[in-house]
């Protein structure tokens, strides 16, 4: 059967997510061919204003790579646009003079920013937020100028604001009315979020008009209607988007405000659809992801004629986080005189909420600062539910669970990845799920931001009953129902020695496990029995089956050990030359105190270690990595003990030392702490005659401040103290569980009080001291052994004659 | 799209791969990850996730999966297939052993 030949003009999320659904239905059926004006592949614009705050790259907010368009034979061409349509002859015109005919043409052209029409705003240093262009205009600027403007005090001004904050710059949001994001919030709600933002550094001129944008070529502030100014050197519009029609205009395809589709997402013409933020259906235009995507589905299966009932159109709501606040606005939020409210103000904690009724019935609300009703009350809504409905089940403290009983199925659950309720129960059903993390792994719910991780906790309660409780016991991965505790309780027992033994024994679903299980058991076995298990290489990840981090590109990095963060000049030189030997693509100090060599060949990895002649210094471990010191009694004015020889004495007994993840650990000499012992796993800080121990601490993921272990008064403390901790650590913690989580699970006191036995101290010392003995330095074991640098270091090289 | 085809190109002895791993092979410009599975087969697929690139011949390995050490996607390394919840493939090499040689079919 010939293919026909489909295009999408628009490589954006509601397009593409069309084109995902197409190929489920029928992946042979269509030749397809996608236009995009942007030179990039389908990302996730939500996240953009993530990019601009630094917490993700471009990179990762992209949903579908070039791989993807590869991979399923789908023609796209990026930075180019359609021009025009030939409704008769059914092709296609671009700005490239290409001409391209089709069966069916999706139009997916998204939105423009609106751009206000001011005296000066093609200025340079005048910017919409939209795009990724945008994103990397607002970053340049940052680095050269210090004073932002953004005009628009809604959710996108706000984010940009927030972004431009993080870059460094001073920023003045200008809304046009009295009060921020008038249009999700009422004026209660946008105050008590100005007054959060003002807090984090951003200062609102509210009731202005702006009026004109001041300077020659470049930008150099804004004028007000009131004649008033402000010095600006960026200006960011982001006073709102309007349907892209231009091309559908031109081509003489019916639009209003957005192009007019039905609710099978056709448009007047045969053969032409639009879908996304450039439709309009049933008189609204919708730019949100969840209704985006619920009219993505609905196009591919009138596309692939699969019967389905079309797209009936969405009630809005917007779940939002503003700069950390969480805010929900739905439905009818503005009072009069038809209308009236339950409000709620909680100005001690910040919460805020409000209910909108007419007539009896539910018809908005809004909430701030907890917004764990927004689902509920949608519902409510969507169901024309009277108020009592919701007064009443409040006195009976619903749980969760019976909240999301009212959900229908094919409602939004995660709108990052666009999981319905029904997508989530049929997998806990199907897959016998029982943890919010299994659900993530199969659905892609709370997989994104994770802010409907909790609703996500309660679908699986409502879904499993009984069989679900709060406390509910964390299997070790999808392949077992065993806890931890469990799976270390049967090794003990059976005298399990190997993973596959593990797995066969206990009764795996998967007998060869997976990357959240074999690395698990291969620390756990490790950890019960030192001296007889053999660690294997093959369950372990990358960075510990060969000693050195992997980076991004496929190379390798090196760091050799620097006991205490000392080293010495014929070290330097050492590193100096393999350096230059090895083309090393950057020499970099980590912040652990010791040298790093990034961009190194995997293969080259075994000679580099030969010349060096240094241990490794376990930068990749999950395990002891370093111990950092300050300068101390040597050389400091203050210093009050040595510190960097405690350090080095740490370093060189724990050293090559497994554990349930990384371990980091410091050593300062007075409590200016300039080794940061605060925020380590055991940090130690020297006083006069006293050393204090601190455990628990973390500067990472978990930040998290050391607790006051122990002061105790000599060198020989100090070790003994730390051996038993980290002996009860690597004895007691799930695989995984850094020691500031452990002690925040266990609580500190718990850990104390088990510690201060005497007895049992030395005992965990006794087993530790065994476990040390058994530790192998693995660079120079890896040179030894022939075999080993052939099987994991060596790659093969096959030339081959180009014909 | 389409490759030339290069027929039978020798990788090397199948005594050497390691089993349960991976061996990154380069033949020509192609840069490929052989696997020795734990039941003795040999499979071959293009050595980079659809995802970001990540190098597959470095992921762990179980059955006929391999994780990517990247973002721990994990493929199907006998058709090359994405399992969900991600979706993709990469291209899946032909794998010959005879004797104790290995082929790839290119």
């Amino acid at each position: 059967m010939l293919k026909r030949k489909l295009i999408l003009i628009g490589n954006g999320m509601a397009g593409i997510r069309t084109i995902e659904e197409i190929l489920k239905l029928d992946p042979d059926g269509f030749d397809i061919t996608v236009f995009g004006s942007e030179p990039h592949p389908n990302y996730n614009r939500i996240q953009l204003s993530k990019v601009l705050q630094g917490d993700t790259t471009v990179a990762d907010i992209t949903l579908n790579d070039w791989n993807w368009y590869e991979s399923n034979n789908i023609r796209l061409y990026p930075g180019e646009s359609v021009i025009n349509v030939d409704t008769k002859k059914q092709i296609v015109y671009t700005d490239k003079n290409r001409e391209e005919p089709y069966d069916k043409l999706i139009i997916a052209t998204g939105s423009n920013p609106f751009m206000l029409p001011l005296p000066g705003s093609d200025k340079q240093g005048v910017t919409a937020f939209r795009d990724i262009k945008d994103c990397e205009t607002m970053l340049q600027y940052s680095k050269k100028y210090k004073k932002a403007a953004v005009i628009g005090g809604g959710l996108l001004g706000l984010e940009a604001a927030r972004g431009l904050l993080n870059l460094g710059m001073k920023v003045d949001v200008i809304h046009i009315n009295e009060y921020i994001m008038d249009r999700q919030l009422d004026r209660e709600a946008g105050k008590l979020l100005q007054k959060e933002l003002e807090n984090q550094g951003m200062n609102f001129l509210l009731n202005k008009q702006t009026t004109e944008i001041l300077g020659k070529k470049q930008v150099t502030g804004l004028r007000f209607k009131t004649g008033e100014k402000i010095a600006a050197d960026l200006v960011v519009m982001a006073v709102g988007i309007k349907p892209n029609v231009a091309l559908a205009e031109k081509s003489g395809i019916p639009v209003n405000r957005g192009i007019v589709v039905n609710d099978y997402m056709e448009t007047d013409i045969p053969n032409i659809f639009a879908v996304g933020e450039c439709a309009e259906h049933r008189g609204m235009v919708y730019g949100l992801v969840a209704p985006l995507y619920q009219q993505g589905e609905a196009l591919a299966k009138r596309i692939c004629s699969v019967y389905d009932e079309g797209y009936k159109g969405s009630v809005l709501s917007s779940q939002l986080k503003v700069s950390g606040v969480d805010v929900f606005s739905t439905g009818k939020i503005r009072e009069d005189e038809n209308t009236k409210a339950i409000k709620m103000l909680d100005d001690w904690n910040g919460i805020y909420k409000k209910i909108m009724i007419e007539q009896g019935k539910i018809i908005g609300a809004v909430l701030f600062g907890n917004t764990k009703e927004g689902n509920r009350l949608l519902n409510l809504i969507k169901n024309g539910a009277n108020i009592e409905e919701y007064t009443e089940s409040n006195q009976t403290e619903e749980s969760g669970a019976s909240l999301v009983a009212q959900m229908t199925d094919d409602e939004v659950v995660c709108g990052c990845n666009g999981v319905t309720k029904g997508n989530i129960v049929s997998a806990i059903n199907n897959d016998g799920l029982t943890t919010v993390e299994q659900v993530k792994g199969c659905t892609n719910a709370s997989r994104s931001c994770g802010s409907c991780k909790s609703l996500v906790a309660d679908i699986l309660e409502f879904t499993l009953g009984d069989k679900y409780s709060e406390d509910h016991k964390e299997s070790i991965c999808a392949c077992t129902t065993l806890t931890r505790d469990e799976v270390v309780d049967e090794i003990r027992e059976k005298h399990l020695t190997h993973t596959r033994e593990v797995m066969n024994v206990l009764g795996w679903k998967n007998d060869d496990g997976c990357s959240k299980c074999r690395p698990a058991l291969n620390y756990y076995l490790g950890m019960l029995n030192p001296t007889e298990y053999k660690d294997e290489r093959e369950s372990r990840f990358v960075n510990e089956r060969l000693h050195a981090n992997i980076q991004n590109n496929g190379t390798f990095s090196v760091i050799p050990r620097m006991y205490g963060g000392v080293t010495n000049a014929d070290d330097l030189r050492k590193i100096a030359d393999v350096a230059d030997k090895y083309k090393v693509k950057m020499i970099k100090l980590t912040g652990g105190q010791r040298i790093n060599l990034l961009g190194v060949q995997k293969q080259d990895l075994p000679s580099i270690w030969a010349e060096l002649g240094m241990p490794s210094g376990h930068g990749y471990a999950k395990g002891l990595r370093t111990v950092k010191t300050c300068v101390g009694a040597d050389f400091c004015r203050f210093g009050t003990q040595d510190s960097v020889g405690m350090g080095i004495e740490l370093e060189k007994k724990f050293e090559g030392l497994n554990g349930p993840h990384k371990i980091k650990m410091a050593v300062s000499a007075c409590p200016r702490n300039c080794a940061e012992s605060g925020i380590k796993d055991v940090g130690v800080v020297g006083l006069d005659g006293v050393w204090e121990l601190y455990v628990g601490g973390n500067a990472g993921t978990d930040l998290r401040e050391g607790d006051l272990f122990v002061k105790v008064k000599t060198k020989a403390e100090v070790l003994e103290w730390t051996g038993a901790f980290l002996q009860y650590y690597r004895e007691t913690a799930n695989y995984l569980e850094r020691t500031s989580v452990w002690v925040g699970r266990l609580g500190i006191d718990h850990v104390k009080e088990k510690l201060e036995d005497k007895g049992f101290r030395d005992e965990l010392n006794k087993r530790m001291d065994i476990t040390l003995a058994t530790v192998q330095e693995p660079w120079s074991e890896t040179l030894k052994d022939e075999n080993l640098v052939k099987r994991l270091y060596e790659t093969v090289n096959v030339p081959v004659a180009s014909k | 799209m389409v490759e030339n085809t290069l027929g039978r190109v020798l990788i090397g002895k199948y005594s050497d791969l390691p089993e349960r791993l991976g061996k990154t092979a380069f033949v020509g410009k192609e840069e490929i990850a052989l696997f020795k599975l734990a039941n003795g087969k040999v499979r071959a697929i293009k050595n980079r996730c659809p995802h970001k690139g990540g190098v597959l011949a470095e992921g762990m390995v179980s059955g006929e999966h391999v994780f990517c050490p990247m973002h721990d996607w994990k493929i199907n390394v006998c058709d090359g297939q994405v399992q969900a919840p991600d979706h993709g493939c990469v291209k899946a090499y032909k794998v010959e052993v005879e004797e104790n040689l290995v082929y790839i079919v290119i």
